[in-house]
């Protein structure tokens, strides 16, 4: 009796702390009526309208009543551009805030995203891990994970130009302090470009700042999330030399 | 009334006077400016320029060279660049920064964008005199540089700055739209492109090329994709397609009248392409140039300042090279109703210059401004795209006609598309036009743009779009652009919304201060009319 009540117990605490893993809450499952599951969202056509429940897990931006905000629930990623929302409610947007989006399914140079949309708040939370993709960096398995927060570890710095720098302001080095950064690390001889998306994570952010120092040839480990344009254009978030 | 009340009375007429001064130096903004007699050039000057550039590093390096020769020039003004790169945020900074008086000095904006900025008092400076003084305006006596005369601005580009009864800005780079073709694909299909495309010979080949195979490949190009027809900018599509059919826009004075029959039958046919797949925006599904130069559109409009972007052989690209297909590009005008009477849009940055408290800080921004007019900066940036300088002195400079001439040398300098798009724009000045200024303008640009990306979302969400629809949208459109509010009749004067505190202090105080003196006079009337009857 003594034994099966120690591994009852024991195995309770397994299962609480399996919950506490990968969320901050054990309910991220459950979609309510009417809503799509990740599967059905991906299925779903183009200019489509779907109603999704997802948790915020960082903002872009916000203007004139729009916001642009990046998604997650346990399953997949939704990348909401410019949902309708006002300054008040988007302050009330912090990473973990579970919504219920309302919009249309889009495509915008192979970023799949939700325009037009409407959210409401609902009770919930989750943070997501960040999904190690530097495995399927350049292959077609990559872009079942579009929009999530991933890593990428170990990858190299290269040169961004003929001049050797390690990064560039906007994409052909023409922007200046502040706007968007641009490097290009590698693996397994393959290299990418990868952005610091300045409304995201702008110069006075800790990845600003990281980006801007480093060097041709420094071993990193990167989070962010993989945003689509026109290829895999991942959104770091934050950036470690090793 | 006792001596200490009389100092109290005297007092608070004082403080009352001062306080509306003071209120009133708050409100009505900045003096006007007035041109010193001379620069001082031994003091040292500091200005800001806000440069919006086309996320192009050679035009970004033609701004910096040019602020480095002008400082050479000018060793006691220094010009400190901030690079934009969207035109929208320039001006939301602008606003924002009025607010603050902390306005750039020089700044590359749109003339729509600059009656908005004109519903503050003296926020921009007027150029005529500027333009017009002997020693420091154009191709003035004291100016160190050959600047172009007035008479060398290309009259229809000057004339787009003028507005409110004065000039408000210089054109720098001037642009329109082209139709970027697949030349290949429109054989390919069977047909000939004709001197001037016309919107149904687009329409008719865009359906034509949606064929699609069993398995969803269109025969075309072999690919899933295929978007024959896409529009860069819809604001410049509906305001040329109701200028080509002469239909109502807005008046010079701001009344609106974009929501017509025309303007009706306009979405309705963009409808019905949008429909079947043959037609899409920018907004909805990228830009043109990454459809065009992948094989997946056979007609992209974009402004001829977007060139070196279209073509299997473009300088700049954001596709894989794998994805790159190789076709015949033609540069053509934007398609016509009348093609003989070709109407198309003449765009491009301007430059403005705000005012400030020092009218010689005023000066060495004008100095620079005029600058950028000087053949060295108009030729290289317009050589970055294809845009055209915008004075005769420039256009007719052998080195820029070299470089005309030298077309397809290479796929950088002389980038044959690039060239074409500025000479489609020289050979069509005359058929160039600009939409009224007023306040309000750039929300009315923006909502004919909304109009055509509304109907087109809609049929691709198969929505129906009927007679029911098109109320509703113009009533949303509208609503959305506040185009229903009084606007300015002349120069964005109106339209000033709730009173500033500033001007209700300023009135309150007036008010205030008049009652004193009234009440004083009454005081004194009484007791003059007191001590008289008393001395009788």
């Amino acid at each position: 009796m003594k034994k099966l009540f120690a591994l009852c117990l024991a195995l309770t605490l397994v299962l609480s702390l399996a919950g506490c893993g990968n969320s901050a809450s054990n309910d991220t499952d459950a979609k309510s009526e009417g809503v799509m599951t990740y599967a059905e969202y991906v299925a779903a056509d183009l200019e489509s309208q779907v109603v999704v429940e997802t948790y915020v897990q960082a903002k872009q931006s916000w203007w004139d009543n729009k916001a642009t905000v990046y998604t997650q629930d346990k399953d997949g990623a939704y990348f909401l551009y410019n949902m309708a929302c006002s300054e008040e409610d988007y302050a009330k947007l912090v990473p973990g805030t579970k919504i219920k989006v309302t919009g249309y399914k889009s495509e915008w140079s192979g970023e799949v995203e939700i325009v037009d949309a409407t959210f409401e708040i609902e009770d919930g939370s989750y943070i997501a891990e960040a999904f190690d993709a530097t495995s399927l960096l350049g292959t077609d398995e990559l872009i079942n994970h579009q929009n999530q927060f991933v890593s990428f570890k170990g990858m190299t710095v290269e040169a961004v130009n003929d001049n050797g720098d390690a990064f560039m302001y906007n994409w052909d080095g023409s922007g200046e302090d502040g706007n968007d950064l641009y490097f290009n690390v590698s693996l397994n001889g393959q290299t990418y470009t990868f952005t610091v998306e300045s409304y995201l994570c702008d110069n006075t952010t800790d990845v600003y700042a990281a980006v801007k120092n480093l060097k041709v040839g420094d071993t990193v480990d990167m989070e962010g999330f993989l945003y689509w344009y026109e290829g895999v254009n991942p959104h770091i978030t934050s950036v470690t030399v090793k | 009334m006792s001596r200490i009340r009389k100092a109290l009375l005297l007092m608070l007429l004082t403080a009352g006077c001062l306080f509306t001064l003071t209120a009133c130096h708050g409100s009505r903004g900045l003096d006007a400016f007035v041109i010193p007699e001379e620069f001082d050039t031994s003091r040292d000057y500091e200005i800001t320029f806000w440069a919006k550039n086309d996320t192009n590093k050679t035009q970004t390096d033609i701004y910096k060279k040019a602020i480095a020769d002008f400082e050479d020039l000018y060793p006691n003004i220094t010009v400190n660049l901030r690079l934009y790169t969207d035109y929208g945020k320039i001006y939301n900074d602008v606003i924002t920064n009025i607010s603050t008086n902390t306005t750039p000095n020089v700044c590359i904006t749109y003339p729509d964008h600059i009656a908005t900025y004109l519903t503050g008092i003296n926020i921009v400076v007027p150029l005529d005199e500027l333009f017009d003084n002997e020693k420091y305006g154009l191709d003035g006596s004291e100016v160190r540089f050959d600047s172009p005369s007035k008479e060398e601005i290309i009259p229809q580009f000057l004339d787009e700055c003028s507005f409110s009864k004065h000039y408000y800005a210089i054109p720098f780079m001037r642009s329109t739209e082209a139709c970027y073709v697949n030349k290949t694909f429109v054989e390919k299909l069977g047909y000939t492109l004709p001197e001037t495309l016309t919107w149904d010979f687009v329409w008719e080949v865009s359906e034509a090329a949606m064929q699609q195979d069993d398995e969803g490949y269109f025969l075309i190009n072999g690919q899933k994709v295929m978007i024959p027809f896409i529009y860069k900018s819809t604001d410049n599509m509906m305001i040329q397609m109701l200028k080509q059919k002469q239909a109502g826009y807005s008046t010079s004075e701001g009344e609106i009248q974009i929501f017509n029959d025309t303007t009706r039958e306009l979405l309705y046919t963009i409808a019905e392409h949008g429909k079947t797949g043959a037609f899409s925006t920018f907004k909805i599904s990228s830009y043109p140039a990454n459809f065009l130069n992948a094989g997946q559109c056979i007609f992209a409009i974009d402004s001829t300042a977007g060139a070196t972007w279209m073509g299997t052989d473009a300088p700049l690209s954001d596709i894989s090279e794998d994805a790159l297909v190789e076709f015949e590009t033609e540069v053509m005008t934007i398609p016509q109703f009348d093609t003989g009477n070709p109407q198309m849009i003449s765009q491009g940055p301007s430059v403005c210059i705000f005012n400030k408290a020092d009218s010689q800080e005023v000066l060495a921004s004008w100095l620079f401004v005029q600058y950028l007019l000087t053949n060295d900066v108009q030729i290289a940036y317009a050589e970055t795209e294809g845009y055209i300088p915008v004075t005769t002195k420039a256009q007719l400079d052998a080195g820029y006609q070299n470089y005309l001439s030298r077309s397809g040398e290479d796929n950088s300098t002389y980038y044959d598309i690039k060239i074409k798009a500025s000479k489609l724009l020289l050979d069509n000045i005359d058929n160039t036009f600009v939409t009224p200024v007023f306040n309000g303008s750039a929300s009315l640009r923006d909502a004919a743009g909304q109009l055509i990306e509304n109907v087109t979302k809609s049929v691709r969400r198969k929505e129906n779009v009927d007679d029911a629809y098109m109320e509703k949208l113009f009533d949303d459109v509208t609503s959305l652009y506040r185009l229903n509010q009084s606007k300015a009749t002349d120069s964005g004067k109106t339209e000033l919304g709730k009173l500033p505190k500033t001007s209700v202090i300023l009135l309150s105080a007036l008010a205030i201060t008049w009652g004193l003196i009234i009440l004083y006079v009454g005081y004194e009337a009484v007791k003059k009319k007191k001590s008289s009857h008393n001395n009788h």
